[in-house]
């Protein structure tokens, strides 16, 4: 398995008492999956993804990633998790406004203390895989809300991680960028890398091969489900809507 | 346009290949690259927050380098005279119970000068000294210099030796004759390239002839022009260009006199001592009526201001770089809470809290030493300046400028420690979502 829980709880202290995020979730996800969470507002689903991240820490619950409990890692430990097994996209891209393409995609291999020139060698590889070839060194206040989050992606993946995690990746784009980002999603899944997104979009989640659902912080259903193929459907939209 | 969109060459192989190890954390380089490019993102902000730690460099170097250089060149000067000068100046007198200031009554006399060259051994050479600032005319030329009026012996003392023509005689001072020896300062003014040996000159209205000039001395321990003077005979001087009342006719400004190079200072001094007390008839009780120096002590007071002022220096230095430190201290907290966001995003893409913690330290402490560094240059530079408007030579001191840069980059330490803290013990979810 390449995600274990066993009873994953989260609650968050709220005044008096406390809200519970998350509650008693169990689950087991095999690598190589792209996987949608869904459900309303509120549910759980981004909690559930930074703790599946290690961006945070359940209240109570058992996680193990590839078979390793990340309860007993230590914070530089769970930091290497991130780095080497992990890779994140955000719904608001999260890319840093100085950098241009090339240099964010860097960052992840800085804090591998990779050499400079293999880092520019593979981000330069990795724009080039997610279409950006052509848009290096661009800043991204130049590029659009689609070739932003393509850089984020690129940022994710240059590391090599096991399994891709966004929340939202396609909150801030119109459909038919979703749909690129979709695209791109399940070609990368194809190539080995596990996915967990986060949506409350059921279009979206049709390109997903599981679909988990959450409802008040409880997981309500865990079912596989056979995905559509977005770069089809990309490739019968009119060629001529095409923007970013 | 767009670039070429085609997913379906991802796959089926892994799109990237495999991570080479790398060292496992991020290198000093990339941290310093960081931190310069945060820099210079807010440039001015950077320029206005180092411009505390750049005046307090710049201001500690300077002053110490034109101290060092002041003091360097007295040292200089003492050196120069020899440190066997002993000076001879008028005291305060006791006359009945009426205490007098110094100079009321002329207890200090040419006979004094007289009675310690024959009274004391080991001299190299005594001279009574009378000076006055008087008006000096040569041809359609005039100068006001000090006059001095002194014994032959006093070219021997203050080491003057005659650049041209000579220095006058025994004779010719016992005999009052009016032959003056010109400083090079005077001579100049008065003769411009000429050679003055032989030419006429008049001192307040008497004339005299030129016999020789001084070579030149530069400046005197006070910062004074050693070379604007002209030395005439003790008694030309009181009988031709002071005018003085009877009572005053024998009195000297101080005497000149220096030991037998080699000698025990602190015996010829008290030989002088012992001498004018008892010439001055001065019960055992009654405290001197003369003021005994030598340069050596004048060295020692000269040194221990030089080092007040190094502790004042200290003390400006050390409240600029307070003052510069928390304006560092003040921005880098404004720049972590800025950057929440950018240290969440760091956090998830694995970064360690000790990664976020060495950036934003760096960034403080490269900003110090931005300021440092240009403090230096400037401080530098200004030792120049001072140095060549006061005619001072420049030391600028090495161990000044360590200490600046040291000092810097510790005031960005200490003061960038809790902002950089901060940034390190965020939550990385709380901190992506700050807006
Ligand atoms: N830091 C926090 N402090 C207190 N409560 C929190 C905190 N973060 C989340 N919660 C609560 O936990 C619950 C789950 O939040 P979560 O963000 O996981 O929902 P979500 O499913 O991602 O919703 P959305 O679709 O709106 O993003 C919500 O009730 C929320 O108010
Ligand atoms: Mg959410």
């Amino acid at each position: 398995m390449l995600i274990e829980t066993e009873g994953l709880s989260r609650h968050y202290a709220a005044g008096e008492g406390s809200v519970v995020a998350l509650s008693d979730v169990t689950l087991g996800i095999p690598p190589g999956e792209l996987v949608a969470a869904m459900g309303p507002s509120g549910s759980g689903k981004s909690t559930f993804l930074n703790l599946i991240g290690c961006l945070d820490r359940p209240t109570s619950g058992i996680y193990r990633l590839m078979g390793e409990d990340v309860a007993r890692l230590s914070p530089d430990a769970l930091a290497g998790l991130r780095s080497r097994r992990l890779g994140f996209v955000f719904q608001s891209f999260h890319l840093l406004p100085r950098l241009d393409a090339m240099a964010n995609v860097e960052l992840p291999m800085v804090y591998r203390g990779l050499p400079r020139r293999q880092r520019r060698e593979r981000a330069a590889a990795a724009l080039d895989a997610v279409g950006l070839g052509a848009r290096l060194h661009h800043r991204p206040t130049q590029l659009s809300g689609g070739q932003q989050q393509r850089v984020a992606i690129a940022r994710a993946l240059v590391n090599g991680p096991d399994l891709l995690l966004a929340d939202e990746p396609t909150g801030a784009l119109d459909t038919r960028t979703g749909l690129e980002i979709m695209a791109l999603f399940q070609a990368l899944n194809r190539s080995g890398v596990a996915i967990l997104m986060v949506t409350h979009d059921a279009e979206v989640a049709r390109y997903a091969m599981r679909v988990l659902r959450f409802r008040d912080g409880r997981l309500v259903a865990n079912e596989r489900q056979a995905p559509a193929d977005a770069a089809a459907e990309l490739a019968a939209l009119p060629a001529a809507g095409r923007a970013a | 346009m767009n670039a070429p969109f085609c997913p379906a060459a991802l796959q089926p192989a892994p799109i990237l290949p495999p991570l080479p190890p790398g060292t496992g954390g991020m290198d000093l380089v990339e941290a310093l690259r960081g931190a310069l490019l945060a820099l210079a993102a807010n440039r001015l902000r950077a320029v206005l927050t180092a411009l505390g730690i750049f005046i307090g460099v710049a201001a500690v170097i300077a002053t110490v380098a034109v101290g060092a250089g002041a003091r360097e060149q007295v040292l200089a000067q003492i050196r120069a005279l020899g440190a066997n000068l002993l000076m001879v100046s008028p005291g305060s007198v006791n006359q009945g119970a009426v205490r007098l200031g110094a100079g009321q009554r002329p207890n200090l006399t040419w006979e004094d000068a007289q009675a310690i060259r024959e009274g004391v051994a080991l001299l190299a050479g005594v001279s009574g000294v009378i000076r006055q600032q008087h008006q000096v005319v040569a041809g359609n030329m005039n100068w006001s210099t000090g006059i001095l009026g002194a014994d032959p012996d006093i070219f021997a003392v203050q080491e003057w030796v005659p650049e041209s023509g000579r220095v006058f005689n025994a004779e010719e001072a016992r005999g009052a004759r009016k032959v003056a020896v010109l400083g090079a300062t005077v001579a100049e003014a008065l003769f411009g390239d000429e050679d003055p040996v032989g030419q006429p000159i008049r001192i307040r209205a008497t004339p005299f002839e030129v016999i020789g000039v001084l070579a030149r001395k530069g400046q005197g321990p006070q910062g004074q022009d050693q070379d604007d003077v002209v030395v005439i005979p003790f008694w030309t001087a009181r009988r031709s260009v002071m005018g003085a009342w009877r009572i005053w006719a024998h009195a000297v400004s101080w005497i000149s006199l220096k030991v037998e190079e080699g000698e025990e200072m602190a015996a010829a001094e008290e030989e002088v001592r012992q001498l004018l007390r008892q010439r001055h008839r001065l019960a055992p009780n009654e405290p001197d009526d003369f003021i005994l120096r030598n340069m050596a002590e004048v060295a020692a007071t000269r040194d221990a201001s030089a080092r007040t002022l190094s502790i004042l220096l200290a003390s400006v230095a050390a409240v600029s770089l307070l003052v510069g430190g928390i304006g560092v201290m003040n921005i880098m907290l404004v720049s972590v809470t800025e950057r929440t966001r950018e240290i969440g995003l760091r956090l998830a893409i694995g970064a360690r809290r000790r990664d976020i913690l060495a950036q934003f330290l760096i960034e403080a402490v490269v900003l110090a030493l931005l300021g440092g560094a240009v403090g230096v240059l400037a401080g530098i530079g200004l030792s120049h300046g001072l140095a060549a408007a006061a005619g001072w030579p420049v030391l600028v001191q090495w161990d000044a400028v360590a200490l600046a840069v040291g000092v810097s980059a510790a005031t960005g330490l200490f003061f960038g420690y809790w902002p950089a803290r901060r940034a390190a013990g965020l939550d990385p979810i709380a901190a992506l979502r700050h807006d």
